[in-house]
């Protein structure tokens, strides 16, 4: 039998206390919750739909248990920005058309805000290998690529300014 | 949809594996999940219990010291590519880290459960089986030693006891005169499974090849070394007939199957050309 456990997660800056059984999924957990920016794809962490960061580092949501992140800091894309006040990649991704059909695109930006902390200016290979667990079959992904410079760009310019 | 499970989630080592203590197989260690998380869903595993190590980072290391490398239990796929005496001392894992999953997985997955989990096709086990790596395994009386070489047993199957964490991975320093590397074979660049996987470690004295380790993934039941292709180039110059020699002995010293990826005959023929490069180039960086 599964225990429930009343487990508080820390998302987007703010605290949940809910319960939730052992096996449940950060992505269950999630949506539970009312994220529903958070996407389920395959659930075997092939596609990246689900991604999120957990400490600034991207994971996939659907291989991670609720219970093992307690404690940790957990970002979805919402907890970037929002259609007023948008991140640079929200941003980049919708003017440069990296958002088709949009399914993979918090995923997507998730593992991009994960390689923009790391590195102020990536390259091709950069952005191919941060991108590697993502999937999107809409784009062909070139647009993606120049969604993620572009950002980047953004991000060194108002970094300098400060 | 899932099995029922309990989950621990212990903050020190010791309650970990006093939590495993006269575990007989129903109590499974959870490191970074993403392969047994998918076992779970698709109830190929139906533990009572899972012990999840999340929450023990002492656990969670790269050191290098007494002339060797050593990684923790938990050390994820991406610490590997990140740390500057991976990248000096252990160029096939770099090769294969690059190269692993896609990079969510790489962020949680961990080096020690590529490793227990046994597949053939885990591709960081030919470069350790290849740099002559020891696996410390730690249960609540004590820890052993086993050369990787002697870990695996057959398919899916090692000498890991169910009590019985793996606690560190290392290897001795490779000497300045020797090469390693690592090559992945798949139907695409990222984000694929192994169709052949070859590791070779060699270390030249004297104009000759002193020794040699060739060490093959996904082309047997469990990922192997080509022991007698490895004993026909060592204490030899190199020459393209005898490297091509060896990697003929290899193709024919691994066991594969026809499965959705590859035929056994391909997998056969990219041991042989894999064997070939990999030993061409080593010994010509190294002559």
């Amino acid at each position: 039998m599964s225990r429930e456990k009343t487990i508080s997660l820390n998302v987007n800056g703010r605290i949940h206390q809910q319960a939730f059984p052992a096996h449940r999924t950060l992505l269950e957990a999630l949506r539970e919750l009312g994220h529903f920016d958070v996407k389920s794809g395959c659930e075997k962490g092939d596609c990246g739909a689900c991604a999120v960061l957990v400490d600034g580092e991207a994971v996939d949501s659907c291989l991670t248990l609720a219970w093992t992140v307690e404690g940790r800091t957990i970002t979805t894309v919402a907890g970037l920005g929002n259609a007023q006040n948008p991140h640079p990649l929200q941003e980049a991704f919708a003017k440069l058309g990296a958002v088709q059909c949009g399914y993979c695109t918090p995923g997507l930006i998730m593992a991009s805000e994960s390689l923009l902390r790391r590195t102020s200016d990536p390259n091709d290979d950069d952005i191919r290998f941060a991108l590697s667990g993502n999937l999107c079959r809409c784009t062909g992904y070139t647009k993606v690529f120049d969604a993620v410079k572009e950002a980047a760009a953004r991000a060194r310019i108002s970094g300098e300014r400060k | 949809m899932y099995a029922e499970f309990d989950l621990e989630t212990p903050k020190r080592f010791e309650e970990a594996v006093a939590l495993l203590a006269g575990n007989r197989g129903a109590v499974l260690a959870l490191a970074g999940g993403t392969n047994l998380v998918v076992d779970l869903r698709a109830r190929r595993l139906v533990p009572d219990r899972l012990v999840s190590l999340s929450q023990i980072d002492t656990l969670r290391w790269i050191c290098l010291a007494d002339g060797r490398v050593g990684i923790g239990g938990r050390t994820t796929v991406t610490d590997l590519l990140r740390a500057p005496e991976i990248a000096r001392h252990g160029a096939s894992l770099v090769d294969a880290a690059g190269v692993f999953a896609g990079q969510m997985v790489r962020n949680t997955a961990t080096v020690a459960g590529n490793i227990a989990c046994g597949s053939p096709a885990a591709d960081l086990v030919p470069p350790l089986l290849c740099l002559d790596a020891d696996v410390v395994l730690t249960n609540v009386s004590g820890s052993r030693t086993v050369p990787i070489a002697e870990y695996f047993t057959s398919y899916k199957t090692d000498i890991r006891r169910p009590d019985e964490l793996i606690t560190e991975i290392s290897w001795a320093v490779p000497t300045g005169l020797s090469v390693n590397r690592f090559y992945k074979l798949a139907r695409r660049k990222g984000d694929a499974i192994t169709v052949t996987g070859v590791a070779v470690n060699l270390t030249v004295a004297g104009g000759v090849c002193a020794k040699a380790r060739i060490a093959l993934g996904a082309v047997s039941p469990m990922v192997v070394r080509a022991r007698r292709a490895e004993v026909l180039i060592e204490g030899q110059p190199l020459s393209p007939a005898l490297i091509s020699e060896a990697s003929r002995v290899a193709a024919e010293e691994c066991r594969p199957i026809d499965d959705i990826r590859a035929s056994a005959d391909y997998r056969r023929h990219a041991v042989y050309m894999l064997t070939r490069r990999l030993v061409s180039d080593a010994w010509a960086r190294l002559s």
